[in-house]
């Protein structure tokens, strides 16, 4: 990086600079300032969550293992609690009796936290999404950073999603309220726990649920007026 | 250290038992006499009397397998099918009952063989059989308050598509869609008609402690000393998202209860979805370490239906000789991956790991070469493999900053199991095996007995560790392995540092095998190694077969039943990590909760399997 | 003596500390730059560090490795058919695709409407591909084939992940350049680099040519 493209990278586009001098000022906040540091140590010490769901799980393990090394990324302190982890890697088949813990750890998870979908089942469901059991993507209750496709993906191709986060994670800002729920005011919402019923059981679709229960009472209604 | 166990016998099973049987209880046993089955049919009613037999007198004391079929417009009853054997080899004697599909109701055989527990909640929870007697029938793999029993043919998940595969949808009008989108939440769902999301409480999580606290409510009732300890599903010694419940005194383990299903990706439900063939890259990720043997179980049971059939050639020499070398392998791949994670399990965390891991890449690159990924496999097919070996192992460079390496397959083969894999035994031999971390925390933990070891259908080195010199590469031999020459590892004390020994023995009695079948690779070169017909869609003759493997992790089995059509009935897959959890709360009874950890490292489940 | 066993694993450990040292010294402290360094120190004579430092260096993939599917199209600079598909919607990766990730839309004669030989459009889901390989194992026109290409992070699924035909779309070019051994073997088996049905035609041209030059002779 050229310190001409540093400059660009710190400067506030809202604020004109005259034409001659652009090469060698630029007008920044202390938010924008900070960025660059805050976010070189975070991008270099993420913490990853030792949570493993399936197949990928292994492919995980051997990324973190002798040859893929993810120490490399400053990445290899792998936390059981996620109390301590930075970044919550879907390994694998999200099952719907699963998906309810897996809802509690990221809501016990400190921000700023991350997901990473890894696999095809983590991101859509999977070769086994038509299954009774299986949730069609861990993004239908977690909000997910980055999707690393691949039934399994290899070690490789897992590290190639670990330097998309670190892109992504350099792209945040601290001036900028909006880009991400954290550096707002007051603390996030969690994300409601689904429940096990007769199938499982999103609170958030609470109001469908209620619409076509009542739609099957009054069918069966209907029915038994019939008779 | 080790021992031969003794050549299978010769003697129709069906036969004997009939012969035994009938004098007995008359008619209320029969033959199966329905095309391309086997075995008899015993009457419900005197189900546990017959089995009682078949244990003691006919002397079948260990029963492999139990599962259920749903036979659905062929009768309309749902049907049990038990395999036992005898412990000192030999083939199975199937018997199976059968009761009305609205009423499902069989006496339990727990008390014959308990190692059916698990076996018949299965049946209960995805199935709909109750089980009279049993003693904690309760959903295993489901939760408990899910609605219908989904392995029933008429039970739709909420994106049925259609009855069977390739689906109609798809070509030649195929409009993409995503079935979430397509097919909106709760549509299909088959809840009950009185149920509403607001009165709702789940029984689900309170029905996990049903058992283990015995009448106490955990919330108010327990004294300071007890306590219910919940480990998992998230947890990082559970090797997945297994979960178990504990009841504890003190530290001592009083109960202890495991919760699966976290894994359960309905692997049996979209396999009698697919067709025969789409089930093999399926089988990949049941045990997803050791995807090739998996593959091997899967060819040969659907390769014994088809031996019914005319047109059916057996695979070439050369090919049963790949087979080998790739299963061989793949156990060399499981055990050293096991006892790293054991090791991690008892705090030599990580390390022991990461010298196990090269080994493990190292083959996984052969694998690579040959099968086109590391870990999913995909390369048995019905009447041989896949593709030969290549000529060498050798990257293209694709990607920017691509390294090559370019490798002689057959060299690379030769210094791997004479050379690099011996001494990487012998160095694990040397670090672990006097190592205070293991003999302080592994000697005399998790005591499995010779007697209960059989009696819970214990399999693979858990049983062989406790004295069972139970191998079916020996009991009931296939592929190749009646020309090789190899002992079953076998020890006898039962507890956590044997099964690391007998895993030990194993990792050299593969290398032994592996060092004779180089010489008979060379020999066959140039053979063909399929012969099937290469079609997208065969056709699988009618009838049931059951075929099993020594897997890594124990006998795995794969019970089928074809109707002579594209796609399977019934696919059940006989999981050696599922069935060996049975007994996991007799080896922890007594001890501290610590060792919990080193005892379940020391079975050795993969959640792929457990759950399936 | 109690601790000996610990000390005998420490011993192993060391081993392989001081082992990436001699590495070292063996390659006059080039490691990273030698260009033989990689190829043994991924091979069985590997000892002590054994680390692919990805992304500055890739351990290249073999020609027999599946990740997702893509479909073979003619050369752009194809004289006579540039771009063409090789695909002929027969529908046979759609019907043995384990997961059913494939969708097909069979092309139709705009007058007649009657079925013609080539794909209206090609869907495939990546996030229910399993990468088994069965689409390009089975393929008759050798016209569906496993990529090489796993580097496909993305941050949004919705937009990234149904592939079509126009994403999916490669040159033949491509597939030669990634399984050179493969490609030929195809290649010889079908008589030429050109697609089965071409191969076909010109055949027969070739016979009916033939035959009429033995009719004027007679």
């Amino acid at each position: 990086m050229t310190d001409n493209d540093f400059l660009k990278e710190l400067h506030n586009p809202d604020v004109p600079v005259p034409e001659g001098m652009q090469s060698a000022v630029a007008v920044t906040n202390i938010g924008r300032l900070m960025d660059s540091i805050y976010n070189w140590g975070r991008r270099n010490s993420i913490w990853p969550m030792a949570f493993g769901l399936a197949c990928c799980a292994i492919e995980m393990i051997a990324t973190a293992a002798s040859r893929y090394d993810q120490a490399r990324f400053g990445m290899e302190v792998i936390r059981a609690s996620p109390r301590q982890a930075d970044l919550m890697i879907v390994s694998g088949t999200v099952t719907k009796k699963m998906v309810v813990p897996i809802v509690r750890l990221y809501n016990q998870m400190p921000e700023p936290k991350y997901v990473l979908a890894m696999g095809a089942c983590a991101c859509g469901g999977g070769p086994f999404k038509e299954g009774y059991n299986v949730v069609s993507g861990v993004d239908k209750f977690l909000p997910v950073d980055v999707y690393v496709p691949g039934c399994p993906p290899t070690p490789q191709a897992l590290l190639h999603g670990f330097i998309a986060l670190q892109k992504k994670i350099d792209a945040q800002s601290l001036g900028n309220y909006n880009s991400v729920p954290w550096y707002g005011r007051g603390p996030s919402d969690a994300i409601p726990v689904p429940v096990l019923g007769p199938d499982l059981y999103d609170p958030r679709q609470g109001h469908i649920m209620r619409r076509q229960h009542e739609a099957a009472q009054s069918a069966a209604q209907d029915k038994q007026a019939d008779a | 250290m080790s021992e031969q166990a003794p050549v299978a016998e010769t003697i129709s099973p069906t036969e004997e038992a009939l012969e035994l049987l009938q004098k007995r209880f008359k008619k209320t046993v029969r033959r199966d006499d329905r095309e391309g089955y086997g075995g008899i049919v015993v009457d419900a009613s005197r189900l546990e009397k017959v089995a009682a037999a078949i244990h003691d007198d006919l002397g079948y004391d260990y029963l492999s397998s139990a599962t259920a079929v749903d036979y659905l417009g062929q009768g309309d009853h749902v049907e049990m099918v038990y395999h036992a054997y005898r412990i000192a080899g030999g083939p199975a004697l199937v018997f199976k009952a059968q009761t009305p599909r609205d009423e499902a109701v069989l006496p339990t055989l727990t008390g014959v063989w308990p190692g059916v527990d698990f076996q018949e909640r299965e049946a209960w929870d995805l199935m709909g059989i109750r089980f009279d007697g049993h003693p904690n029938l309760k959903r295993i793999l489901m939760w408990e308050g899910f609605h219908g029993h989904p392995l029933r043919k008429d039970w739709h998940e909420p994106f049925f598509e259609e009855e069977l595969k390739p689906f109609g949808s798809r070509w030649p009008d195929g409009h993409v869609q995503r079935s979430e989108e397509h097919n909106p939440y709760g549509k299909n769902v088959q809840y009950p008609a009185e149920w509403s999301p607001e009165a709702y409480e789940s029984p689900a999580e309170p029905a996990i402690y049903d058992n283990i606290n015995l009448g106490v409510d955990v919330r108010t009732d327990l004294a300071t000393d007890r306590v219910i300890v919940s480990l998992g599903p998230q947890h990082p010694s559970t090797h997945g998202v297994f979960r178990m419940v504990v009841r504890l005194d003190g530290e001592t383990i009083e109960g202890l209860e495991p919760v699966m299903g976290y894994l359960h990706r309905n692997h049996e439900k979209i396999g009698e979805r697919n067709t025969f063939i789409q089930n093999m890259p399926y089988t990949d990720r049941l045990d997803y370490i050791c995807s090739l043997s998996n593959n091997l179980g899967y060819a040969i049971s659907i390769e014994q239906l088809m031996a019914l059939g005319a047109r059916y050639e057996p695979p070439t020499y050369r090919a049963e000789v790949i087979r080998v070398l790739m299963a061989e392998l793949t156990r060399i791949v499981n055990h050293v991956w096991a006892i790293g994670f054991l090791l991690n399990d008892l705090g030599a965390f990580f390390t022991p790991m990461m010298y196990a891991v090269i080994e493990r890449e190292l083959i996984l690159d052969f694998f690579e070469a040959t099968t086109g990924s590391r870990m999913m496999c995909n390369y048995m097919r019905f009447g041989g493999v896949a593709a030969d070996i290549p000529a060498r192992i050798r990257g293209v460079a694709n990607l920017i900053n691509d390294r090559v390496r370019d490798m002689n397959t057959m060299d690379y083969l030769h210094s791997l199991i004479h050379e690099r894999l011996p001494r990487a035994i012998d160095q694990l031999d040397e670090y672990l095996t006097t190592s205070e971390i293991m003999t302080n925390r592994c000697m005399g933990v998790g005591v499995l007995t010779r007697d209960d070891a059989i009696a819970y259908s214990a399999a693979g080195p858990v049983l062989r560790a406790s004295g069972v010199p139970y191998d079916v590469r020996r009991a009931e031999p296939y592929s190749i392995y009646p020309d090789l020459d190899f002992d079953v590892a076998v020890r006898y004390h039962g507890d956590v540092y044997d099964r690391y020994l007998v895993r030990l023995d194993e990792l050299r009695q593969s290398i032994r095998i592996l060092k004779q079948v180089l010489p008979l690779l060379n020999d066959t070169d140039g053979q063909p190694v399929f012969t099937g017909r290469g079609v997208y869609s065969p056709r699988v003759p009618a009838g049931e077969s059951y075929g099993r493997v020594e897997n890594p992790k124990g006998e795995l089995g794969f019970y089928v039943v074809s109707e002579g059509k594209q796609n399977p009935r019934r696919y059940h897959v006989r999981a050696p990590s599922f069935i060996n959890l049975t007994a996991l709360e007799q080896m922890c009874k007594g001890h501290k909760v610590a060792d919990v950890v080193a005892i379940l490292g020391s079975i050795d489940i993969v959640l792929g399997e457990t759950d399936r | 003596m109690y601790g000996l066993g610990i000390w005998r694993g420490l011993q192993v450990t060391l081993t392989h500390f001081v082992n990436t040292y001699l590495d070292d010294i063996k390659w006059g402290f080039r490691r990273h730059i030698h260009p033989d360094a990689f190829a043994e120190r991924q091979s069985l004579a590997a000892r002590g560090v054994f680390t692919v430092e990805y992304p500055d260096e890739k351990l290249a993939v073999p020609e027999r490795f599946r990740f997702i599917p893509f479909l073979v199209v003619e050369n752009y600079d194809h004289p006579d058919r540039p771009g063409y598909d090789w695909c002929t919607s027969c529908g046979i990766c759609a019907k043995v695709c384990p997961p059913q990730c494939i969708w097909i839309v069979r092309g139709k004669h705009p007058d007649t409407g009657r079925p013609k030989p080539e794909p209206e459009a090609f869907f495939i889901d990546i996030d229910i591909c399993m990468n088994c390989g069965y689409c390009a194992e089975f393929c008759p026109f050798d016209a569906i084939k496993m990529d090489h290409d796993y580097e496909l992070a993305s941050y949004d699924r919705t937009s990234a992940h149904i592939y079509d035909k126009q994403k999916l779309s490669k040159e033949l070019r491509y597939w030669q350049s990634i399984a050179p051994t493969y490609a030929e073997q195809e290649a010889d088996a079908r008589g030429g680099w050109e697609h089965k049905d071409v191969l076909k035609q010109r055949d027969k041209a070739a016979k009916a040519a033939q035959a009429e030059v033995t009719d004027k002779t007679d």
